[in-house]
């Protein structure tokens, strides 16, 4: 479980970053960050790329910043940097509570948010969390950058819209509003393992009703994705148990889950339904 | 041996090593066979069962997930450093008293895991222990001389790092 | 906690043990860490189908890489045959042993097929993946429910165990009720954190090929090997280091130790290899694998009258190292605690296209043990009986102790030594609180939760025969060196014979240095496997240690011109009974004299003793497994909330590390009993190849284990009661965990088939008739 060779690139700079990128990335380069979901794959030599660009030496994209309404996160953020709140209100309690159910400890200090994203594992926390609060995410390459919303960003099981010469140099994480409310739930077989299901519930509360219900669904399908026959129960109607009941029903009929040695595709439907109804309870509590 | 080779330093327990290194060499691999420190162990190469952790710059890391070209710069502690010569750190003493180890393959990931974490947070709770621990895999033990090892261990480094709050700094080892 | 008391026996105290200050240094030996200048490293070539012909093996682009200095395959070592059995030789098998590289035909996904040597482990890894093999495929069996054929003339089923006694057909004939299970355990195994590794050199001064990285059985080990490569006894040797932990699977004598040696010896140089944790888990032994058919007569009142068993045992693609033994242990074992007047057993040994399967710890009593009690349970369930009570009226009573049944375990009788099972389950179920807890556990289901109680019953063995023998020696600085032919495999070996060592001798057991794996050191050895070290390597330490004792007080008496009945040993000094009188000698000093003035028949070298200790049959420990269990009822996860090990192991020379040993062989089998299992696809490709996918607990999923260590039942086999701790903790676990799990959701009989996975129980509760959880709780109980 030795990797292949590689060409180690270390640039300081992400224009250098991306100038590399655009060099190397038509002969199988790979933008490094954590690693820690990259080297595993390599050691078992399911990617063997011939170029590695080690961002980790690369200025000024190690903070989370505020940024017209938006939380802004760096590529170089690691996962430890949620373990606590990073900012008043809703978002900042709400990222804490998905951290900790990323893995373990010294993953969490090495794994980067913006790493997790571009990996695009359908059960990490991160893409739910982006796919369910409409993060968009910024794009670099050689010819300038581009924005593109997480539910563009998601292709399907490890695959995304961002091209191989470009860098995810940032995510923008709508702020939510202090009516927001949230509820999140994740089962794994072990603690720290990859979540079976993850539900990522949010909504606001106006006048005693769901307004702008967004139900996020990981680990599920091959990408997370927002459940519209959920939202669509919740918007407009008055919290209560039946309706948290009624939605779960519709999130759990209408996926087309993965199956997996862990989780036959009926047991993944199970848990989008104790999982939906379980993130929205918790909204309540 | 190989074109690919680059010469690289790193400072480990306060040494400085000079390796020539392929940048596929993982960190695990460098510190063990190059630096011949063979307290860090390999036990599944992929992230999963810890026994490779080591403190990059104060914190626990997988080294099998970190290539040893990126530590370049970095101060990184390894179980051979614990100690200090006969004075064993207070988590080794705890391990110890515990039984916290039989093959005792498993026990270096989980001391480095543990330093790092207490050394950053000397105040973690037993939930946040708990938390902590369960990123190593131990398959002799079943855990439970672990936990109370760690709590001796903790309970025993803020002790030596007490009662002058300022001295929080000095690493027990030191004190 | 480690505590010494100077004044007291160090046998039977809980001292801190002798192996911990270079493991939590980092100063340990692991296999991986011996390295010899010049080594090559070798890496195989695994096959990635599962059953097939190979078509072509192509090593042209391999050979002109960097660094690789040989690739062989099996036209290179055509002259080595299989890999033999260790203890015994059954013919019927032999055709299923498992060559060093694939000869022709592929098994199983990761069996040998090739060998390259390279300069380096990265570049030896590169070249591996440069060979080319072609595959015809053939189609793969993957189930011991059917058979095929193995190889021509040879069906997959390679023999039938069959063991027995007593009138079974009148059993039935007489019964009150028939109760019928098809029952199931998954494929998991010991995995060890540390993958195993062999490193060999050839000393060509001495002709002398040296294997590093030996573990449980380095002597037979080296006989084996003796034999395959038809070289003197006396011209290789074995040297075990640390062992990252054993159970079971490390330490038998695999393709890749072969190798090492042979291509040391043939490329001049030492060669290194180590595992990795891919190949680990597909081709280090599995375990456990089978299916039981199981019959019980019982009467009115629940007795059994006569039990029937019909298993399948999941081989996979080779008959390893241990021929057939647990197919036979499983057949002796599996009867228990309970007298059962009649018995038929026969286990189909089935080969499949998946990793071979061998022991691991409590081999065929884990399976054995879930089977059985299943049984005890079901049999409650259908009189309409306490689980308890069934279990009581069955259990065999201290007065007919010792138990003679006529089955063999082991190529040994089993005679149960000694026991109080009914004893041992009343204090079991008085430490936990067991009618308190009943009613806490009613109260909670009243309120809407799914929690459940679940016990097990079992009988272990230990302490095989028939001899071991141990060297013990002072040194003139009163030091002692204590040679055996042990193992260690991390279990704390060196402590417990430095223990009994020094508890007989009258010193400190500090000053003790045990040797063991050592083959150039002692001539025999038993390693460490079946629980015997402590009973076998222990007793005959205690037999050396007493002539030594007897030694020092004869040279001393005349040393000191005193009388020997008045000379006593103690803090490693011969002193007067009597303190207040001096002088004392030490027993350095008389080491020294006795160098200097060798008296009588005793060997050279000073003061010094050889011990033997023999016994014709195992002795039998005993224990009780209690667990509570709660079913989350929105994910069907299973959380276990409170266990008991109740355990008798006759006497403790380190109640310590006992627990130790207890407590660390129940997370083994909680992990399968809920997590830990090898998956493969129809078409054989294996599916747990990572450790995110076969599961080992971590310490969230292992509870805070409650130990109730007795020693009410002393073995009268060897003189000091011992009985072997290192499979009790392993295996009640699965059954106690199905009996509870099947009490948590009122549907006896509902657990057939381990590891009970969340998926599983979600479809167990669907198709429960009347539990409460059969309807769809997830809506209705608060979050979890």
């Amino acid at each position: 479980m030795k990797p292949s060779p590689f060409q180690y690139h270390v640039p300081l700079t992400v224009d250098d970053a991306v100038t590399i990128l655009n060099n190397v990335a038509p002969d199988d380069g790979h933008i490094l960050a954590g690693g820690q979901s990259l080297v595993p794959t390599m050691a078992y030599r399911m990617a063997n790329p011939a170029h590695l660009v080690d961002i980790n030496r690369v200025a000024g994209v190690d903070s989370v910043g505020v940024d017209n309404g938006h939380l802004s996160i760096g590529c170089l953020v690691r996962h430890a940097a949620f373990e606590t709140p990073v900012i008043d209100g809703p978002i900042g309690d709400l990222l804490p509570k998905v951290c900790h159910h990323i893995a373990h400890y010294p993953i969490r200090r090495r794994g980067t948010f913006c790493g997790s994203l571009a990996h695009a594992d359908p059960a990490s926390e991160w893409c739910l969390v982006a796919t369910t609060l409409n993060a968009i995410i910024e794009l670099r390459s050689v010819r300038g950058t581009r924005m593109v919303a997480a539910d563009d960003f998601f292709e399907g099981m490890m695959s995304t819209a961002r091209a191989e010469n470009e860098m995810l140099v940032s995510v923008r994480l709508p702020l939510m509003k202090e009516t927001e409310r949230f509820g999140f739930f994740e089962f794994s077989r072990r603690a720290g393992d990859f979540g079976l299901t993850m539900v990522l519930a949010v909504y606001e509360l106006a006048g005693g009703s769901i307004v702008n219900p967004r139900i996020g669904l990981g680990g599920v399908e091959d990408r997370p994705s927002r459940n519209a026959a959920a939202e669509q129960i919740l918007a407009g109607s008055a919290p209560s148990d039946a309706v948290f009941v009624a939605a779960a029903e519709a999130a759990s009929a209408s996926v087309e889950p993965m199956e997996d040695i862990h989780a036959p595709a009926s047991y993944r439907r199970h848990l989008v339904k104790a999982g939906v109804l379980s993130a929205l309870r918790q909204t309540v509590q | 041996m190989s074109e690919s080779l680059v010469d690289i330093s790193l400072t480990i327990n306060e040494t400085e090593y000079r390796v020539s290194v392929e940048p596929r060499y993982t960190l695990a691999d460098v510190i063990r066979h190059q630096c011949g420190l063979t307290g860090t162990h390999l036990g599944c190469e992929h992230g999963v069962c810890g026994t490779c952790n080591v403190l990059v710059d104060g914190e626990p890391v997988r080294a099998c997930l970190m290539f040893a070209i990126q530590a370049q710069g970095a101060k990184i502690r390894t179980v051979e450093g614990l100690s200090q010569g006969d004075t064993l750190h207070a988590l080794q003493q705890a391990f110890m008293d515990h039984h916290a180890l039989q093959c005792g393959f498993c026990t270096p990931g989980f001391l480095m895991l543990l330093t790092g974490a207490l050394e950053t947070n000397p105040d973690l709770t037993d939930a946040e222990l708990r938390d902590v621990l369960s990123s190593n895999l131990c398959r002799c033990t079943g855990y439970q001389n672990i936990i109370l090892a760690a709590r001796a261990g903790a309970d025993r480094m803020k002790q030596l790092t007490s009662p002058m709050p300022e001295t929080a700094t000095l690493r027990p080892a030191d004190a | 906690m480690a505590k010494f008391d100077p004044d007291v026996s160090v046998i039977g105290q809980s001292v801190a043990r002798l192996e911990d200050p270079p493991l939590v240094r980092g100063q340990g030996r692991f296999a991986a860490d011996v390295s010899f200048p010049g080594q090559l490293h070798m890496r195989i070539v695994r096959s990635s189908m599962p059953h097939g012909r190979i078509v072509s093996i192509d090593t042209t682009a391999t050979l002109q890489m960097p660094g690789v200095v040989a690739v062989w395959t099996v036209a290179d070592i055509a002259d080595i045959p299989p890999i033999g059995f260790r203890d015994t030789r059954v013919e019927q098998l032999e055709p299923y042993r498992q060559p060093v590289l694939a000869d022709g035909v592929v098994r199983y996904v990761g069996e040998p097929v090739a060998a390259v040597f390279a300069d380096d482990a990265y570049r030896a890894e590169d070249a591996a993946d440069a060979v080319i093999v072609e595959f015809e495929e053939w189609p793969s069996i993957m189930t011991a429910d059917v058979t095929a054929e193995f190889s021509p003339g040879h069906s997959t089923e390679a023999m039938v165990v069959k063991q027995g006694y007593g009138d079974i057909e009148a059993a039935f004939g007489a019964a009150y009720a028939v109760v019928e299970l098809d029952l199931s355990v998954g494929r998991h195994s010991g995995v060890p954190l540390e993958t195993r590794g062999a490193i060999a050199r050839h000393d060509a001064v001495n002709d002398i090929i040296e294997l590093h990285g030996a573990a449980k059985v380095p002597h037979r080990n080296r006989e084996q090997l003796a034999r395959m490569l038809d070289r003197p006894l006396s011209s290789i040797h074995l040297f075990e280091g640390h062992v990252g932990g054993g159970f079971g699977v490390r330490g038998e004598l695999y393709p890749e130790d072969v190798l090492v040696c042979l291509a040391s010896l043939r490329l001049g140089q030492p060669v290194k290899w180590i595992e990795d944790r891919r190949e680990h888990l597909i081709a280090t032994n599995h375990s456990r694998q089978q299916r039981h058919r199981i019959k019980a007569a019982v009467d009115r009142g629940g007795q059994i009258l006569g039990l029937d068993d019909v298993f399948f045992h999941d081989q996979g693609a080779y008959v390893r190292t241990h021929g057939a033994r647990v197919l036979e242990m499983v057949s002796g074992m599996l009867p228990g605690p309970y007298r059962i007047p009649a018995y038929r057993i026969a286990g189909h040994y089935r080969l499949t296209n998946k990793t071979p399967c061998a022991t691991y710890r409590s081999p065929g009593r884990y399976e054995g043990t879930f089977v059985r009690e299943r049984m005890m349970d079901a049999v409650a369930s259908r009189l309409g009986l306490d689980r308890v009570e069934v279990r009581r009226r069955n259990l065999i009573s201290q007065s007919e102790m010792p138990y003679e049944r006529d089955l063999q375990a082991l190529g040994d009788d089993v005679i149960y030594d000694s026991g109080d099972y009914a004893g041992l389950l009343d204090r079991a179920l008085d430490r936990i609180g067991w009618p308190a807890l009943l009613r806490q556990v009613e109260q909670r289901r009243h309120n809407g939760e799914l929690v459940g109680l679940g016990l097990s019953m079992f009988v272990e063995k230990s302490g095989l025969g028939p001899k071991d023998g141990v060297f013990i020696s002072v040194d003139p600085q009163g030091d002692i060196e204590v040679v055996t032919g042990g193992a260690s495999l991390g279990q704390g070996f060196e402590t417990v014979i430095a223990q009994i060592c020094a508890g007989t001798l009258g010193c400190d057991y500090r000053r003790i240095r045990v040797i063991h794996g050592q083959t150039n050191r002692i001539a025999n050895g038993i390693g460490a496997h079946a629980t015997r070290a402590t009973v076998m390597t222990g007793s005959a330490t205690q037999v050396a240690a007493w002539k030594l004792r007897d030694r020092a007080l004869d040279a001393a008496a005349e040393l000191l011109q005193a009388d020997r009945a008045d000379l006593t040993i103690a803090d490693g000094e011969v002193r007067h009974k009597n303190q207040r009188l001096s002088p004392c000698v030490a027993l350095g000093d008389i080491s020294a004299w006795i160098s200097a003035h060798p008296s009588g028949t005793d060997a050279p070298g000073g003061l010094n003793a050889e011990g033997w200790f023999h016994t014709e049959h195992m002795n039998y420990p005993y224990g009780v497994h209690i667990a509570l269990v709660k079913v989350d009822p929105s994910t069907f996860a299973v959380k276990v909330e409170r266990y008991l090990i109740a355990y008798d192991v006759g006497r403790a020379v380190n109640p310590m590390m006992v627990e130790g040993q207890l407590v660390g062989g129940l997370a083994q089998g909680l992990g399968g009993a809920l997590f830990e299992e090898f998956l493969y696809d129809d078409r054989g490709e294996p599916l747990s190849v990572t450790f995110a996918d076969y599961l080992i607990p971590t310490l969230h999923e292992i509870p805070a284990v409650e130990v109730l260590l007795t020693e009410d039942a002393p073995s009268p086999k060897n003189p000091l009661g011992i009985k072997g701790a290192g499979e009790g903790g392993v295996n009640g676990a699965g059954a106690a965990i199905a009996s509870a799990i099947d009490d948590a959701i009122q549907c006896s009989g509902a657990v057939t088939a381990l590891p009970v996975t969340p998926a599983r129980l979600m479809v167990l509760m669907a198709a429960a008739p009347k539990n409460p959880a059969a309807k769809d709780r997830s809506l209705s109980v608060a979050d979890h």
